[in-house]
C-alpha cells in the first residue's frame, strides 16, 4: 500500500465516520457511502503494489485478481444497502416531514420521566415559597 | 451426498425467484414458499444424518482444487445447526401463513423470506470468510426488507437504527476480511488457521478483535447489543420470531469457528468477561420493561451470554455445552415468541397493562407459554435446564467461579421476569371481558398458528427428552470444532 493510498483511505474513513454520527439520515447515507468507499479502497490495497498489470493471457507477472473480485462483490452489496437506506430516508420524509433519527422507545419513556418529575419539583418549589 | 450442500442454499434462493416471477398470486406464492422451505428442511436433515455417519461433508464450487475453491463445509456443528434453522424457518413459514394478517399479504414478504431462508443456510455452510461475508449480507438485506416491510412510523425509525448498525458492522468485517488477506494471502477457513498462526502475536489479536466486533454486534453481545431490544419488537410477531430464533444465533455460530478454528484459546478472559456482563446487563433490562416483546427480546441478549460464556471456557464439554444451549435455545425462543404472536393476534396488544387473565381464557395456551418461558430460564426437566447443567458445570469444572455464580443469579432473574409476563397477562381475571365470556378457545380460532406453535413447543420438550443421545452427538461436533486439525484435513485432500 503507498502512502497516497492510505491517506486516502484514512480521509475517507474520517470523514464517513463524522457524518455516520449525524442524527439526519440523509447524512448518515453520505457518511456510509464514504465509510463504503474508504473499505473497498482498503480491500484493494490488500493486493499487491500499484503498477503491476491486471491479468491477461497466462504468462508474466500480473496483480493479484482476488481483492478486484472481492472488491467487486463489496461495491455491488454497498450499493444495494445504500439504495435500500434512501428507499428508508424517503419514507421517513413521507412520514414525518423530516428525516431525523428519532430516539428509542425507552429514551422517550426516561425523558418524559424526568421532564415531569422536574415539573413536580418546581410545583414543591412553588407551594414552598 | 455433497451435491446437496449447494441445494440448500440455490432452492430457496430458486424459491425467492419463482415467488417474484408468481408475484400476482399469493397461492402460487404460499404454495413456492412452503414447497422450497419443506424441501430445504428435508435436503438439511438428510445432510446432518449423513455428515454425522460419514464425517465432514466438503464441496468445492466449481470443481476447482479446494485450496483455491470457494468451499461449503458441512461439519456436524453446521449441519446441526442448518438442519434447526430449516426447521424453524419452516414452522415459522406455516403460523405466518395461519395469521392471515398483512405483512405476510405483502407481495414482498414471500421473496424476502426466501432469501432469508438461503442467506442463513450460506452463513453456516461457508468455507470461506468474504463467502461467509457475503451470506451475511444476503441473510441481513431480507432481514431490513422483512423488518420495514409495512412501512409505518414505528418500523422506520426502528429500521433506521437496525439497517444503519448493521451496515457499520459489514464495514467492519469486510475490513477484517481485507486485512486478514493482506496477511496471509488467503481467505479460505481450511488454510487460515496454518497462516494466521505463523503470524505475529499482535496482528493476530488485532484481527481477531475486528471479526469479534463485527460478529458480536451481529449476535447482539454487551456492549454491542443497544440496536436488538429496538428493533425486533417493531416487526410482526412472525418475522420477530425468527430473527429472535436465528439471527443473533448465526452471529454465535460465526464468533465460535473464529474462536476455534481461526484463532484458537485467544482472547478467552476478555469473552468470559463479555459473557458475564451479556447475562446480567440482559436480564436487568427484561426485568425493567413492560411489554412482552421488548422482555423476550432483552431475554436474548441475557441468553446469549450462556452461549459467549462456553466459547470463552473452550474445551470439548464446554464447546459441547455451548452447542447444545443453542440448539435449545432456538425453538425455546421461537416459540416464545410464537405464543406472544397469538396473543398480539387475539388482544391487539403485547403490552403487559393491557392483556390479562389470558389463562382464564385459554388454559391450553397458558401451557404452551409456560413450558418454553420454564425452560428459558432453566427450570428441571425442561431443556434449558439440561443446557444451563452443562455450561454451569463446565464453569465449576474450570474453577471460573464468579461467570457461575452471574449465571446462575441470572438464571432466577430470568424466571422472576418470564413471571411478570405471567402474572401480567395469564393470571387474573379478563380484562375486558370478551362478549362470549371467554369460553371460545383462542387456539380453536388460529388453528394454524396453534398447530405450529404446539409443535414447536413439543420439539423443546422431545429435546429434553432426547437429551442423552442429542448430547454425545453434540459432544462429537464439538470434537470436530475443537480439534484443530480436523477441519483443514476434511477439507484439504
Amino acid at each position: 500500500m503507498s502512502w497516497e493510498q492510505a491517506l486516502l483511505i484514512g480521509v475517507l474513513a474520517g470523514v464517513g465516520t463524522y457524518l455516520v454520527m449525524h442524527r439526519t439520515l440523509t447524512r448518515i447515507i453520505l457518511g456510509l457511502g464514504l465509510l463504503g468507499n474508504a473499505v473497498n479502497l482498503l480491500i484493494l490495497a490488500s493486493g499487491d503494489g500499484p503498477g503491476v498489470t491486471p491479468i491477461i493471457g497466462r504468462d508474466g507477472d500480473f496483480t493479484d485478481p482476488v481483492p478486484q473480485a472481492l472488491v467487486l462483490t463489496a461495491i455491488v452489496i454497498g450499493f444495494g444497502v445504500i439504495s435500500f437506506l434512501l428507499a428508508m430516508a424517503y419514507r421517513a420524509w413521507t412520514i414525518d416531514g423530516n428525516d431525523e433519527v428519532e430516539d428509542d422507545i425507552t429514551d422517550r419513556r426516561l425523558a418524559r420521566h424526568e421532564a415531569r418529575n422536574a415539573a413536580l419539583a418546581d410545583d414543591e418549589q412553588e407551594d414552598l415559597a | 451426498m455433497s451435491t446437496l450442500l449447494p441445494l440448500v442454499i440455490v432452492v430457496p434462493l430458486m424459491g425467492a425467484a419463482l415467488s417474484l416471477l408468481a408475484i400476482r398470486s399469493r397461492a402460487a406464492q404460499r404454495v413456492i414458499s412452503v414447497t422450497c422451505a419443506a424441501a430445504t428442511a428435508a435436503m438439511s436433515l438428510a445432510i446432518l444424518i449423513g455428515v454425522d455417519r460419514n464425517g465432514t461433508e466438503v464441496a468445492a464450487i466449481g470443481d476447482w482444487p479446494p485450496e483455491i475453491a470457494i468451499n461449503l463445509v458441512a461439519d456436524r456443528f453446521a449441519a446441526l445447526m442448518l438442519t434447526i434453522s430449516s426447521t424453524m424457518l419452516l414452522a415459522v413459514l406455516l403460523y405466518a401463513l395461519g395469521q392471515r394478517t398483512d405483512d405476510e399479504r405483502s407481495r414482498w414478504y414471500h421473496p424476502a423470506y426466501m432469501v432469508l431462508m438461503g442467506g442463513v443456510s450460506g452463513a453456516f455452510l461457508a468455507g470461506d470468510l468474504f463467502n461467509l461475508f457475503v451470506w451475511f449480507e444476503v441473510l441481513l438485506i431480507a432481514s431490513y426488507v422483512l423488518l420495514t416491510l409495512e412501512g409505518n412510523d414505528g418500523q422506520i425509525r426502528a429500521g433506521t437504527t437496525y439497517v444503519v448498525l448493521n451496515v457499520i458492522e459489514s464495514f467492519i468485517l469486510v475490513t477484517g476480511v481485507a486485512l486478514i488477506f493482506a496477511a496471509t494471502g488467503t481467505l479460505n477457513m481450511a488454510v487460515l488457521p496454518e497462516r494466521l498462526a505463523e503470524l505475529p502475536d499482535g496482528i493476530r489479536l488485532g484481527l481477531n478483535l475486528l471479526l469479534l466486533i463485527a460478529f458480536g454486534l451481529k449476535a447482539a453481545v454487551f456492549p454491542l447489543f443497544s440496536w436488538l431490544p429496538d428493533s425486533y419488537p417493531a416487526a410482526p410477531s412472525p418475522v420477530s420470531a425468527v430473527f429472535a430464533g436465528l439471527l443473533t444465533k448465526v452471529g454465535v455460530y460465526a464468533i465460535i469457528r473464529t474462536q476455534t478454528l481461526l484463532f484458537p484459546d485467544t482472547n478467552r478472559e476478555l469473552l468470559l468477561i463479555i459473557a458475564g456482563l451479556t447475562m446480567v446487563i440482559g436480564v436487568l433490562g427484561a426485568i425493567a420493561q413492560s411489554d412482552m416483546k421488548r422482555i423476550l427480546s432483552f431475554h436474548i441478549i441475557s441468553q446469549i451470554g450462556y452461549m459467549i460464556m462456553g466459547v470463552a471456557l473452550g474445551g470439548v464439554a464446554a464447546i459441547s455445552a455451548t452447542i447444545f444451549y443453542m440448539l435449545h435455545h432456538i425453538p425455546v425462543k421461537t416459540s416464545l415468541f410464537l405464543v406472544e404472536g397469538i396473543v398480539e393476534r387475539e388482544t391487539g396488544s403485547s403490552t403487559l397493562g393491557r392483556v390479562s387473565g389470558l389463562a382464564r381464557r385459554s388454559g391450553p395456551m397458558a401451557a404452551l407459554f409456560l413450558i418454553p418461558a420454564f425452560s428459558l430460564a432453566g427450570l428441571p426437566p425442561f431443556s434449558g435446564f439440561l443446557g444451563k447443567t452443562a455450561v454451569v458445570t463446565e464453569g465449576l469444572e474450570q474453577r471460573s467461579w464468579w461467570i457461575v455464580g452471574a449465571a446462575l443469579a441470572v438464571s432466577l432473574m430470568t424466571l422472576v421476569s418470564m413471571l411478570k409476563i405471567w402474572v401480567g397477562a395469564f393470571w387474573g381475571a379478563p380484562d375486558p371481558m370478551p362478549a362470549d365470556g371467554g369460553h371460545a378457545g383462542i387456539l380453536r380460532k388460529h388453528p394454524l398458528m396453534s398447530a405450529v406453535t404446539t409443535s414447536v413447543v413439543t420439539l423443546t420438550l422431545l429435546i429434553a427428552v432426547f437429551a442423552g443421545p442429542l448430547y454425545r452427538f453434540c459432544e462429537r461436533a464439538a470434537m470436530d470444532v475443537t480439534d484443530v486439525d480436523a477441519y483443514p484435513s476434511a477439507v484439504l485432500p
